[in-house]
């Protein structure tokens, strides 16, 4: 987020993408395209994608919606051009070609805005893709209100709700790049449709270094006695900060569980934390209804849980305007605000 | 990429355009009601893409280097089963079944429940998109497999067909054919009532492909030379076949008329359009 700030902090020339018209004699505060999604690092999809060619995997292919840019899959279009198909602004169009696609034999990944590929395409998804239960990949970038001044056309804090409904569809998110890169490799055999709901990439980094990822699975980040907070996405690093602080400010000890597998989710390690706490959080870049914390709700009621599970992520409403660490902050969503939330509950219960 | 053509007698695709016909009338009756008028219309060019033009496998449903027919008017898929069986991709009995508990045929094709089913549909305007990535896809692999996606002029009204019509010549898929099947009926009335598409031979030209027009789709000859034109002779664009047809055709009191786009035949009734289906079209 503050990372926002390099741009006034004068430039490194082998900094500066090949394709930006911006050289270094420029104003500090200038910039083009180009530099601009240079900052979106944390974009790992098209990097990982060509690793994986250049180990072998002749069968993945990449589409796009006029997003191989932003969403940071240009690198491997540009390596390998006869394997990846720009489909212009035409997302539908897209979805359903890509599963045609996986039907001779290609592993297609999308890679676009995921609130034009989950909220436009979603009927396109359950058809094409999860009915018929074909192995395609789609990697949902800029989720949540990470669009910010974008507006509400731009955000997406209904996608979980609506993917974890669709049969066959695993839904996983990734936190940072690392994540990406991993969550990725890991499930490159899984012989179904799969949705990973990434940021804008220019989260917090998270991860150190790669994980063996598992369909259901989660990563216990930081242990802690007094409460747990499952977060997902971008709200992984929020909730890190978040328990430092409460470590350091309130002698709360919380412990965070990044829940990268939403659906399924790893019920035994919910319920094995849940079962320590009588409160528990849950925090997500999403509409707190029917996202991840109401799958949380669900499996805490339907195994006989009686902890108090305190959802923090968007209220069911449509967020106001403002750059995404104002937005953040604004609706509680970083660590302070999320410290904040902890300590009180945990202070008046 | 064009591929061998089977050398079949007329007499024999007629016999099999009235085994549609009848089978579809047979399987309504198990149902209950049925798309009379959207199966009849496609009887002739079935029976030619399935007996003379396309190269598919019974015995092998997913050979990759089968040829790919894709149905955006999932509804007239009553039309493709009899083929289908009688081709040998699944047992005739499974047609006695039709949509009853549990029937892998439903009024819709789903491709994991029906061998020869290419791909499951019933939201109109998906599959034209659907077959351009099965075409892509064939291309990479050097397949000589030809995507064909057979739609309603009904569907013409759907955004998506079109976005797949812009993106096709782009992609150079000279293996892609559309065939719409132009019977003018819909759901709601005769199409252009509902909302008019035409002039279609236009629209698509301007986007780039190559129009070949069917002047009438029940006759034989005239549906297996557009549509081996189409399929045969490629010219380096993708192509889509205008298939002039009559809704319900080879029932007279079905024939033209919109109203016959989904119902049920009464037993009396049943025995009419059967006698009329065995008499054959003149």
């Amino acid at each position: 987020m503050a990372a926002n700030n390099v741009y006034a902090q004068g430039r490194d020339p082998n900094e500066i993408p090949a394709d930006s018209t911006v050289k270094p004699d420029f104003d500090p505060k200038t910039w083009d395209m180009p530099l601009s999604l240079a900052l979106s690092q944390q974009l790992t999809t098209g990097r990982t994608l060509c690793e994986l060619a250049e180990q072998g995997r002749d069968d993945i292919v990449v589409c796009t919606a006029d997003l191989g840019r932003p969403t940071q899959v240009q690198d491997f279009a540009e390596r390998y051009p006869d394997r990846f198909f720009n489909f212009g602004i035409a997302e539908r169009n897209m979805i359903s070609a890509a599963a045609g696609l996986a039907t001779t034999g290609t592993l297609p990944f999308i890679s676009n805005y995921a609130f034009f590929l989950a909220l436009m395409g979603c009927e396109n998804i359950r058809n094409d893709i999860c009915y018929t239960d074909l192995p395609v990949r789609m990697v949902g970038t800029h989720s949540g209100i990470a669009m910010g001044f974008y507006g509400t056309s731009h955000h997406s804090c209904e996608d979980i709700g609506v993917l974890r409904t669709i049969p066959n569809l695993t839904l996983m998110a990734p936190c940072d790049g690392t994540a990406i890169r991993s969550l990725i490799r890991s499930t490159i055999d899984h012989p179904h449709p799969l949705y990973f709901r990434a940021g804008r990439g220019r989260e917090k980094q998270v991860y150190d270094q790669p994980f063996e990822a598992r369909i259901g699975g989660s990563n216990v980040l930081r242990d802690g006695g007094d409460t747990t907070i499952f977060a997902v996405g971008i709200e992984v690093a929020f909730a890190l900060d978040a328990a430092e602080q409460l470590s350091r400010d309130h002698g709360i000890e919380a412990a965070v569980v990044d829940c990268y597998s939403i659906r399924p989710l790893d019920t035994e390690t919910v319920l094995a934390r849940a079962g320590r706490h009588g409160h528990v959080f849950t925090a997500e870049e999403h509409n707190v209804t029917g996202g991840f914390a109401s799958a949380v709700a669900e499996t805490l009621a339907l195994n006989g849980m009686a902890t108090r599970l305190h959802p923090i992520g968007m209220p069911d409403a449509y967020s106001v305007l403002g750059p995404p660490t104002h937005l953040y902050q604004h609706y509680g969503l970083d660590g302070a605000g999320i410290a904040e939330r902890v300590a009180q509950v945990l202070k008046n219960a | 990429m064009s591929r061998d053509v089977r050398n079949v007698d007329k007499s024999i695709l007629a016999e099999k355009a009235k085994m549609i016909r009848r089978d579809v009338v047979e399987q309504t009756d198990v149902c209950g009601s049925g798309h009379y008028g959207s199966a009849f219309s496609i009887a002739e060019i079935l029976a030619v893409l399935y007996y003379q033009l396309m190269h598919v496998r019974p015995d092998a449903p997913t050979w990759e280097d089968r040829d790919r027919f894709t149905m955006g008017k999932g509804h007239a898929a009553i039309a493709l089963y009899p083929v289908l069986a009688d081709l040998g991709f699944f047992d005739r009995s499974w047609l006695d079944n039709y949509t009853r508990l549990n029937s892998p045929l439903g009024d819709h094709p789903d491709m994991r429940k029906v061998p020869g089913a290419d791909f499951s549909s019933g939201s109109i305007g998906h599959n034209l998109s659907v077959s351009v990535g099965m075409a892509l896809g064939a291309k990479r692999n050097g397949s000589p497999a030809r995507a064909i996606c057979l739609m309603g002029d009904g569907e013409m009204t759907e955004g998506q067909v079109w976005e797949a019509a812009v993106s096709a010549p782009n992609f150079g898929l000279d293996n892609l054919v559309g065939i719409v099947d132009i019977n003018k009926a819909g759901s709601d009335g005769y199409t252009a009532d509902i909302m008019d598409t035409r002039p279609l031979a236009d629209k698509w030209q301007a986007f780039g492909w190559r129009v070949i027009p069917l002047a009438d789709g029940h006759d034989l000859d005239q549906v297996s030379n557009a549509l081996n034109d189409a399929l045969n002779r490629p010219d380096g664009r993708p192509t889509v076949v205008l298939a002039d047809t009559v809704a319900g055709k080879g029932v007279s009191f079905m024939e033209g008329y919109w109203q016959w786009h989904l119902g049920f035949l009464g037993p009396k009734d049943k025995e009419r359009a059967l006698a009329e289906i065995e008499k054959g079209l003149n």
